[in-house]
């Protein structure tokens, strides 16, 4: 027997629907914090420590590579800090809600024509639907902290969250009118059996049709994941960390893992919608080969996406507040409608 | 049970998952971690002096606004995203009947940004 055949009778088993899911769960369970770990390692240590010529962590594994590890073991160490102001029910249960948010995203990604969670038919509603779930988990413990800098960085968190919301779900309207479907397998398929006017030689990615569309998205994400220059709720040198202020040891790793995978999913979203997800436009997109390959492509294709956002990230000065409203509602709001009537206009005389 | 509530369901036991993520860590650091407790280290941090006032203060009324803006257009979206998938099958009766729904909305943000809303100062 061949590697080929072995495969493809292994995936061909019926595994019970128990058994399966107790894998999916297993699989994303590691997969959020690691990729925590690397976007802050290869992004926020390395990559920003060499745009500022230094070289970052050096000391905890090779160059550094534990460093995150490190840190985990010794946050897990540090004391359990309730202020006695603090609502203490709302303020425990806030890390929770952010980090429910970024592991739901999860479910709907995905790496392979069956290395999926689940294909739910609604895929990229549901994805951005529970994404906005973080402003609650935010807000509560901007709320909760009873701390002046808490309730400023939650508002202002809260504020910026639900404006940048509005340009995300609005650029992703110029990919569903072009797919015709909201089911991210189906968006993969038509970006992979596409042609640009006849020739379908790489397909159709929609970066080429929908450039507008994915510039405001990650725009978007930059400001969804309060990442410069869109950190005002954050500030360091303002209001020390905003709604994180009064948090310590696992719970505040709780909201770094929270930022960090949602990054990492909405990096994965930019790359099944607009830069043609695991597939690639040659050869059957419904082979087995894809369910081995398909990851490996979408790291490629998230790593590339999270390195133009982390780019960002470390060259621009933060916006004010009031500029970046002005960003939202002035700018990014009206263009991404022009964006849909325009890709409608196509779709339909096209 | 069918593969539409089956999927579902997985959504649910992600949920749980994420709830077991953190009370499982933060069970395990209960294991590890010091608890000596001074009354100093349960203050309002407030950049190092005895805080003034209550932590829940007044705040800009702005974000108020913002938010109920943000409710019209939010619906808007839940509205178009069904016509988004089926635009191949309306044609240009969908388009044109879109094009005045956006039409209408975006009147709702001139008459906002008319009206000074969108300014901060």
């Amino acid at each position: 027997m061949t590697a080929a055949s072995v495969m493809s009778s292994l995936l061909a088993v019926e595994v019970p629907y128990w058994a399966s899911s107790i894998i999916k769960l297993g699989v994303v369970a590691l997969v959020v914090p690691t990729a925590a770990l690397i976007l802050g390692y290869v992004f926020l240590m390395k990559m920003m420590s060499f745009m500022q010529s230094r070289l970052g962590p050096m000391e905890a594994g090779p160059y550094g590579t534990l460093q995150l590890l490190a840190d985990g073991l010794k946050f897990i160490q540090k004391e359990d800090i309730f202020p006695e102001k603090a609502d203490r029910t709302v303020f425990a249960l806030a890390p929770l809600v952010v980090l429910i948010s970024t592991f739901l995203i999860f479910v709907v990604i995905p790496t392979g024509p069956d290395a999926v969670v689940a294909q739910l038919d609604v895929g990229i509603f549901y994805a951005l639907a529970v994404s906005s779930l973080s402003v609650v988990g935010i807000l509560m413990a901007g709320w909760a902290s009873a701390n002046k800098y808490a309730l400023m960085g939650g508002l202002r968190a809260a504020g910026q969250l639900i404006a940048y919301e509005l340009p995300l779900v609005l650029a992703v309207m110029g990919v569903v009118i072009q797919a015709g479907t909201l089911d991210l397998q189906k968006i993969v398929a038509a970006q992979a059996n596409g042609e640009i006017f006849g020739w379908g030689g790489i397909g159709n990615p929609f970066i080429l049709t929908q450039f507008v569309g994915f510039f405001i998205f990650l725009v978007a994400v930059q400001a969804e994941t309060t990442q410069p220059p869109f950190d005002m709720p954050v500030a360091e040198s303002e209001i020390v960390g905003g709604y994180q202020v009064e948090y310590t040891g696992f719970r505040f790793l709780f909201f770094f893992m929270g930022e960090f995978g949602t990054a990492f999913a909405f990096g994965a979203l930019a790359s099944v919608l607009f830069l043609g997800g695991w597939a690639l436009p040659w050869g059957d997109i419904t082979h087995w080969g894809f369910n081995i390959a398909g990851p490996v492509i979408m790291l490629v294709k998230i790593m590339a996406v999270s390195a133009l956002i982390f780019w960002f990230r470390f060259t621009y000065p933060r916006l004010r507040e009031d500029q970046l409203q002005r960003l939202a509602w002035k700018f990014l709001i009206p263009l991404s409608l022009v964006n849909i009537v325009v890709t409608g206009v196509f779709k339909v005389v096209l | 049970m069918s593969e539409f509530l089956r999927d579902y369901l997985l959504v649910v036991l992600f949920l749980v998952l994420a709830g077991a993520l953190v009370f499982g860590m933060l069970g395990l650091g209960s294991l590890l971690r010091p608890t000596r407790s001074q009354p100093q280290k349960y203050i309002t941090y407030e950049s190092g002096v005895d805080p003034v006032g209550l932590g829940w203060s007044q705040s800009n009324i702005r974000y108020y606004v913002f938010a109920l803006l943000f409710v019209m257009f939010d619906v808007e979206a839940v509205f178009i995203f069904p016509w988004a998938t089926r635009l191949e099958a309306y044609g240009t009766f969908g388009l044109v009947e879109m094009a005045i729904f956006i039409f209408i909305l975006a009147l709702g943000l001139v008459y906002a940004w008319r009206k000074g809303v969108l300014r901060w100062i």
